[in-house]
Order: structure tokens, then C-alpha cells, then sequence
């Protein structure tokens, strides 16, 4: 159970203007300018929930990650992970949780990945037994027999982070935080990546907190998200529930044999050409199904598709919409 | 402390396989030791009664420190962890269940050891024969002997505790170099030039600095210009500064742990 509540974070940095002039006196007298990086963060998530976190870049994602891992210590407010505050206990912390930064490596880069696993293993105190039967499972589910063997700096992106989060799980964590780990990886690595998460949630009931710019991963893995932007929790919901409310309207592309449809209340033609009709609905007005009836009197229809909004175009909605 | 001998072992291996380096780092450690001795024997000759040392001592003195350079030098090892802070990467250190003061400390000491473990077996072996005048002395007994061991693990402690403090101004800096704070402690610990030759004020403050407790004690004991009693202060000397830094460095890493800020990803 990950409570957080009223969490502040405020970071001081240095401005430094451009020129000469300026670069000089900026060695005597600085200027600082101060970032809420966190406002009042407050969410909590259950044991077993698979939550993605999203936000445009420098929104507070990583912050928030790092708090409750116990990398950065708040300015203000309370955050409790099963039981244990993460900047006060953290290397009692830290041993339960995993953690992936999609934009840095764990792995050692010179010597082979199980070398760094073994490492892993006696940092984490983690039995013989335990570790082997870890082993054997991420082995075969991230597909990695071939990987062992070889050094880190050898690997290519994707077959770097099938390591990097293996190399996460091997203490059998109960939390795991994955900060973009899907970044810069080809979709075959993706589908990969995604398709062991989910397993992973299934499977042993890890909780999972997963930050991402990719849509395709929050709609694949997520049924709950959390929209940060300026350092405030915006929404709080599953994906369902937003795409509902982001979008009053749907789009009907209908190809017709026949004279064009009279259209009525509540559709709004976009595009026409002969036998073919771009509609946009307002389903309060009418249904999606009343319309189809209402075209389907007049013309014979050869093929009718319903556009929902993709995860993407709803996020720049939403982004849009709060104006972060 | 399984997990600490654990990163001694990766740490050692990947320490190992640099082979090139530790080919050019024997021939500079050659060359030095080689140029110091010449040099310091034009000197003698000049005028032995001038000399503060014994010139077998010296000889000494040199062999030693160019065969375990790697254990004592105040600069160039575990580099890891000034990247770590300057690169951010330290948010993983972080997340590991492991007091990343100790994390450290281990690392940079394996490295030393891999590092001497490579170089130092052709140096000594070259330095017991050479020609009289310039080869190496074992130390004239076993107290001598087993007091150059005790002297010599304390001072890699020592100069490791140092290295700690200067990886933490990073923390401050941001820089991946401190090039005044390692030239100091080098040229202080009797790197440069044995102590013995500082003129004798400033020497007498020098020998009280925890410089001195650096590779100045285990190889002036080995050498036999400090022995007996003397020895055992010095022990006492160094173990003093290790504590002393010990302290002092773990507060450090506390308090910058709390104001530290990673950014970016």
C-alpha cells in the first residue's frame, strides 16, 4: 500500500543569462530561481494495482518516483509504502521495491550481465534458491539465455533494458517503479517489455508504477492513471473514464451506394465526396447507433467505422485542457 | 558483509582486465622509480652528510612505493563514484539496500587491490636485482616487517578515507576534477619527495598532518628510517586521522545525501 500525502518538493536552481558580461557576474552575486517541482502531491495505490503515470516532460514524475523511493527527501508532507517512510528507512526500503530509470544502467559495463546479477543477489541478501528460481523465470520470460554471457556495453538498447529490469526483479520485489522503460526501444523490445509487465502484475500480484511518454504502454498495461502537470495531481482514473470524458464526440466514416444521406440533428459532415461521408456525432444528441440506423434507411451502406480518440490525442487534450 | 566482499570481487575482475593499462602503468612506475634513484644519487654523492636518509633506505623507500603505487595514490581510483554523483547515476546506488559511504570505500579499495595485484610482482622482482647499490632491502626484522604490513593497510585506509572526502565534493562541485586536493595530499604524504626532506619547521608540522599517516609511514618503517617505538606512534598517528576522517566523511555523506537533487529522468 503506497499512501502519499501533501507531498511538497521545491528545487533551487542557479539562472545564469547568456554573455560574457553576465557569466561574470554571476561569479560574484547568483541568482536563484525556485521550481515547485511538487505541489501538494496526493494519490494512493493498492497492493497488486498496475497505475501509469503520466505528464508532459519536467511535470514531477521522476520527482515523485525518486520520493518514494527514497532517493529524494520532500520539503513537506507524508509518504507511507507498506508501513515505512523511503527517506527515513531507506535501505530498509529500498530492499523491497525495484526500480528501473529507463535513461540510466545498474548493469556493470564491463563485465558479463550475470556478473552483475550475482552482484545483485548478494547486495539484496537474496538466497541461493530464491535467486535461481528468479533466474530461471526472467531468464525465460524476457528471453535472456543468450545475454548472460555477454557484457553490457555489447548489448543493443533493447536487449540492455530486457536486462535492466531483470536485473530490477531479481530480490523479488513487491513494488516496482519503472521510470520510461520503454524509451528509445523498437516495437518488437516493446511489445517484449510490455507483454513481461503484465505477466509480471499477474503473476507474482507486484504492484507496478510505470512512467511513460508512449500511450501504447498506458493502453496496453494500465487500467488507472495519474495525470501530473506543474507539479499537481490532475486526474486521477482509469483510461476508460478519461476517454469518455475527454471526448463528447465520435467519427463516423460511412461508404454508401446510392444518393447522399440527408443528415440530421446531432451529425455534422466533415468531409463528403462521392460515396463517402465523414461524420462527426454528438452522441448526446444521438446515439451511435440511432445514426447508423437513420443512414442505413436511406442509402445501403458498404462499410461504416467508429473513430474513438486514440490514448495519444487524449493526452494532448488533457494537456491542453489544464494548459500544462 | 557479503554483499561488501562481493563488490570487491566484481570490482577486482573488472579491475583485471585491464591489461594495456597496467602495462603502461608499470613502465611508467619503471621509469619514475628508475629517474628518482639516479636522481637522488647525484645528490648523495654531492654530499652524503647532508642527505637525511640512508641511501639504502631511500632505495627503499622508492622500490616500495612505485611497486604499490596503486594502494597508496590519492588520485585516479574509483572514479565510479565522482561519475556517479556528476552523471546522476547515483539514483541507482540509492536505491540498493547498501550504506553507500561502505559501497565506496570497498570499491575503491579493491580497485587498489587489483590494480597493485597486477603491477606490483615484475617491479619487485626487478628491484631485488639489481645491482647492489640500487637494489631493494627486506626490512632488517619481522617486527619491522609485520609493522610495514599493519602501517601499510592503515594508510590505504587512510588515503581512501581522504579519497571519499574529495569523490563527496563532487556532491558540491559538480566537477569530475579536484586536481589541488589530490597534488596537496601527494606531495604531503611524501610522494614527491620523503618527508625527511622538508626543511625541518615546516617538516615538523608536515609529520603531524594526515598526510603523513598516508604512504609516508608504511614506507619509511619498511625502509627502517622509522622503527621501534617510533613505528608504533606512528601506527597510532594514523589510526587517529582514519577515525578521524571516518567520522567527518559519513556526516559528510549524510548531510549531502539530503540536499541532494537528481535531475532529469
Amino acid at each position: 500500500m503506497i499512501t502519499l500525502t501533501n507531498i511538497n518538493k521545491t528545487f533551487k536552481i542557479a539562472k545564469r543569462q547568456a554573455g560574457f558580461g553576465r557569466a561574470v557576474k554571476a561569479l560574484f552575486s547568483r541568482e536563484y530561481t525556485l521550481i515547485r517541482a511538487l505541489n501538494d502531491v496526493s494519490f494512493s495505490i493498492a497492493d497488486g494495482e498496475m497505475v501509469g503515470y503520466i505528464g508532459p516532460n519536467g511535470a514531477g514524475k521522476s520527482t515523485t518516483i525518486k520520493i518514494m523511493c527514497g532517493i529524494l527527501t520532500p520539503d513537506r508532507g507524508e509518504c507511507v509504502i507498506d508501513g515505512r517512510t523511503p527517506w527515513r528507512n531507506r535501505v530498509a526500503h529500498v530492499r523491497e521495491i525495484g526500480v528501473v530509470f529507463g535513461q540510466r544502467s545498474q548493469l556493470w559495463w564491463d563485465v558479463p550481465i550475470i556478473d552483475s546479477f550475482e552482484l545483485i543477489r548478494d547486495i539484496y541478501k537474496t538466497d541461493a534458491k530464491t535467486y535461481q528460481n528468479s533466474l530461471d523465470e526472467l531468464t525465460a520470460l524476457l528471453d535472456l539465455s543468450e545475454l548472460l554471457k555477454t557484457p553490457a556495453r555489447s548489448l543493443s538498447l533493447g536487449q540492455r533494458m530486457r536486462c535492466e529490469i531483470a536485473a530490477s526483479l531479481i530480490h523479488n520485489p513487491k513494488i516496482l517503479f519503472l521510470d520510461e522503460p520503454t524509451i528509445g526501444l523498437d516495437a518488437v523490445s516493446k511489445i517484449a517489455v510490455r507483454q513481461f509487465i503484465k505477466k509480471l502484475n499477474a503473476e507474482r500480484g507486484t504492484t507496478v508504477i510505470l512512467t511513460t511518454h508512449d500511450m501504447q504502454d498506458i493502453e496496453a498495461l494500465t487500467r488507472r492513471i495519474l495525470l501530473i502537470g506543474k507539479g499537481r495531481i490532475l486526474l486521477d482514473g482509469s483510461l476508460d473514464e478519461l476517454k469518455k470524458r475527454s471526448t463528447e464526440r465520435k467519427t463516423l466514416v460511412v461508404e454508401y451506394i446510392g444518393n447522399a444521406p440527408v443528415l440530421c440533428e446531432g451529425m455534422t459532415p466533415c468531409e463528403t465526396r462521392e460515396g463517402r461521408v465523414v461524420i462527426t456525432l454528438d452522441p448526446v444528441i444521438l446515439s451511435v447507433s440511432d445514426a447508423i440506423t437513420r443512414l442505413a434507411a436511406q442509402v445501403s451502406l458498404t462499410d461504416v467505422s467508429v473513430l474513438d480518440v486514440s490514448a495519444e490525442e487524449m493526452v494532448a487534450g488533457l494537456y491542453k485542457e489544464y494548459e500544462i | 558483509m557479503k554483499q561488501y566482499f562481493s563488490l570487491f570481487r566484481i570490482r577486482f575482475i573488472n579491475g583485471l582486465q585491464y591489461r594495456a593499462a597496467a602495462f603502461a602503468g608499470l613502465t611508467t612506475q619503471f621509469a619514475w622509480g628508475f629517474m628518482e634513484i639516479l636522481a637522488f644519487s647525484a645528490f648523495y654523492r654531492a654530499n652524503p652528510a647532508a642527505f637525511p636518509m640512508e641511501f639504502s633506505q631511500l632505495v627503499s623507500y622508492v622500490w616500495i612505493q612505485q611497486a604499490f603505487l596503486a594502494l597508496f595514490m590519492p588520485w585516479g581510483v574509483g572514479g565510479n563514484a565522482v561519475e556517479a554523483i556528476v552523471s546522476g547515476n547515483i539514483v541507482y546506488d540509492l536505491a540498493r539496500p547498501m550504506d553507500i559511504y561502505n559501497r565506496w570505500f570497498f570499491e575503491t579499495i579493491a580497485d587498489r587491490v587489483s590494480r597493485a595485484t597486477l603491477r606490483c610482482a615484475p617491479i619487485l622482482m626487478v628491484a631485488f636485482i639489481l645491482p647492489p647499490s640500487f637494489r631493494m632491502a627486506l626490512p632488517s626484522n619481522l617486527w619491522q616487517l609485520s609493522m610495514f604490513l599493519i602501517s601499510a593497510v592503515s594508510a590505504m585506509c587512510v588515503v581512501t578515507v581522504y579519497c571519499l572526502l574529495d569523490y563527496m565534493s563532487a556532491f558540491y562541485t559538480m566537477s569530475r576534477y579536484s586536481a589541488i586536493f589530490v597534488i596537496l595530499a601527494d606531495f604531503l604524504a611524501g610522494g614527491v619527495l620523503p618527508i625527511p626532506f622538508f626543511p625541518a619547521p615546516f617538516r615538523k608540522v608536515v609529520e603531524l598532518l594526515p598526510f603523513a599517516a598516508m604512504q609516508n609511514m608504511p614506507l619509511r618503517i619498511y625502509s627502517g628510517n622509522i622503527s621501534g617505538t617510533d613505528a608504533v606512534r606512528g601506527i597510532g598517528l594514523q589510526l587517529f586521522w582514519l577515525a578521524v576522517m571516518l567520522i567527518f566523511g559519513k556526516w559528510l555523506m549524510k548531510r549531502s545525501l539530503k540536499r541532494t537533487v537528481t535531475q532529469g529522468g
